[in-house]
């Protein structure tokens, strides 16, 4: 099951929930010989869950994209390429052919159109995936697995990257499994990416007119794309009921609501875990569990 | 006189950059043009009201749409698509709008031109007037939709002309949050690049990640750091780590509710909190970014 953690603004607490909703689930189901859960991190631009959670690294690979590299001593400066390319990656000075590869999408379309083959595809690295096992901040916790991509400072597109992490979760971890996907912020091509084949969204959203805002734009999204989803408000107690309300008139479920609390901020702020020191948000962790459940039966 | 880009960035979400770039542009009043360029979550009119002057549709990039009419089912499209956004379902080849990149590949080569690239519809782009005396362009990215960044080039450069047009000197961004596209759309080309921040671990991770991107852009940087009495040890490595690379402190910003209440009373924080710390260092802060640009 995959479980997208989702927000339009940025800020609303999706890597606090996802870290400690992961850490919380591998210790309720410690007795569980199968139970295991996998948390990923797939705000590649800015990853941060690992800040939080830590293990022992099990596997560590470069990731790479595909792009097309001029040969210049087959190319015959037909122009071909040049037109063939929707994303102005391409252009054409008098003896030469220029690449611009941060704007090629690696459709191949130049590479396998070319009539002399001048423009072989080449991996480019673009990011790094690191797998770590027996995560967590408990002793003995071999429950929760954790993995995180991280994008290559001066690559321009997270998609790719978000891409292969999925696929390498799917490869290696099977459809039961609890995955949750700590998405990138926005309600574009990243977040996308990272929830059109989620089984259920969670959206995090603040109780102001900026959270409430940017929240309808996540719902509609998600809406778009025909996910399952549910709101969990974070610092819950300060602003106003706009939100409460929103979901009221629309129907939408609040299946946890986290308390505004000083001691959360500066616990997060030096990279603590929060559920097991502070009660009133453990306590939210398991009615938003609950919830879980009901979606995964 | 030559315009002054000044853009807001924060790596990550939720430091305080909107609050801070509404400030400056309630503190800028008609010296400045503000461009919203968070097209994902645009929440700067939230705060600046404006009365809306002029509203555009916004296309960028295409999507394949295919005619069964002509399609003879050869297949061949989908064997080609590396995005995955073409299936057969009933014996019909259908497009999936989400996956398709619009690279137009399949449309390229289907041998009976059933396949067309139609523009797509990404967003729409306005321009108001705030009601801090100066012009507000902002837009709205469809649901859905790709933001490739053409749309925060758009909103920049409608910025600009109108800073040419209106002979004002600054022209304040939100940019948005993250290192990819949109945020390499709102840096490219600016004059100041001020990072909000916060002292926490994921803070000052994001904020070594947005500095090390932006100094290939080679633009100056200056910094605020915001909810800095969160965590003052963490505080004090920000400030050593803002020293050793060259970005000037701008100011620092108590962890205050106040900022919350701000933003629900619908007000800029240097509004709302007349003749606190935060008014007095926020206008500081307004003034070295005029040094700072010049």
């Amino acid at each position: 099951m995959k479980i997208a953690i989702a927000s339009g603004k940025g800020g609303t607490g999706k890597t606090t929930l996802s870290t400690n909703l992961a850490a919380y689930i591998s210790e309720t189901i410690s007795n569980d010989s199968n139970g295991q859960v996998v948390l990923v991190d797939l705000d590649v631009e800015e990853p941060n869950s690992g800040l939080f959670i830590k293990g022992d690294i099990l596997k560590d690979e470069y990731k790479y994209r595909a792009t097309p590299v001029w040969d210049s001593n087959k190319c015959t400066l037909c122009g071909e390429c040049k037109t063939i390319c929707n994303f102005n990656a391409i252009a054409q000075l008098p003896n030469t052919i220029l690449i611009f590869s941060e704007l090629c999408h690696s459709c191949f379309a130049c590479s396998e159109l070319c009539p002399e083959q001048a423009l072989p595809m080449v991996d480019k690295r673009m990011g790094v995936l690191k797998h770590y096992q027996q995560a967590g901040n408990l002793p003995n916790n071999d429950k929760l697995t954790f993995i995180e991509s991280r994008l290559d400072i001066g690559e321009i597109s997270a998609v790719p990257l978000i891409k292969q992490t999925i696929e390498y979760v799917e490869d290696n971890f099977s459809d039961e499994i609890i995955k949750i996907f700590d998405s990138p912020p926005g309600t574009s091509c990243p977040v996308i990416e990272t929830i059109k084949d989620a089984d259920f969204v969670i959206l995090v959203t603040e109780p102001t007119p900026f959270g409430l805002h940017d929240l309808k734009l996540a719902v509609e999204t998600v809406k778009e794309l025909g996910r399952e989803f549910a709101i969990v408000i974070n610092r819950y107690g300060i602003g106003d009921n706009g939100v409460e309300q929103y979901c009221l008139e629309n129907n939408i479920q609040i299946i946890g609501k986290i308390p505004n609390m000083r001691q959360a901020a500066s616990l997060y702020s030096q990279g603590e875990l929060l559920y097991d020191k502070i009660p009133a948000i453990k306590e939210q962790l398991v009615l938003i569990y609950q919830a879980i459940n009901r979606i995964n039966r | 006189m030559k315009n002054k880009e000044i853009v807001v960035i924060s790596g990550k979400g939720g430091t305080g950059k909107t609050s801070v770039t509404a400030s400056l542009a309630f503190l800028a009043g008609n010296e400045a043009v503000i461009a919203d360029c968070d097209v994902d979550a645009a929440d700067m009119h939230l705060l600046l009201m404006p009365d809306l002057a002029h509203s555009e549709e916004f296309f960028s990039g295409q999507t394949a749409s295919i005619n069964n009419a002509l399609c003879t089912n050869c297949g061949l499209c989908q064997s080609i698509c590396r995005f995955k956004a073409i299936s057969n379902s009933n014996d019909n080849y259908v497009i999936n709008k989400i996956d398709c990149e619009g690279c137009g590949y399949c449309a390229r080569i289907c041998p009976s031109g059933a396949i067309k690239m139609e523009d797509s519809h990404t967003g729409s782009l306005h321009i108001s007037n705030s009601r801090m005396n100066n012009t507000l362009v902002h837009a709205e990215l469809q649901i859905a939709a790709e933001n490739s960044g053409k749309l925060v080039t758009k909103v920049r450069q409608e910025a600009k002309r109108i800073a040419k047009e209106t002979n004002t000197e600054y022209i304040i961004i939100d940019g948005s949050p993250g290192i990819g596209c949109p945020v390499v759309a709102s840096i490219t080309g600016t004059s100041f690049v001020v990072i909000v921040t916060e002292p926490t671990v994921s803070g000052y991770h994001d904020l070594s990640r947005i500095s090390e991107l932006v100094k290939k852009f080679n633009i100056k940087m200056g910094c605020v750091i915001n909810k800095s009495d969160l965590n003052t040890q963490l505080t004090y490595q920000i400030k050593e780590f803002l020293i050793s690379n060259n970005i000037e402190l701008l100011t620092e910003l108590p962890y205050d509710n106040v900022f919350t209440k701000a933003i629900t009373a619908g007000k800029t924080v240097v509004e709302y909190a007349t003749k606190s710390v935060i008014e007095t260092n926020l206008a500081k802060c307004w003034d070295k970014i005029k040094i700072g640009v010049q």
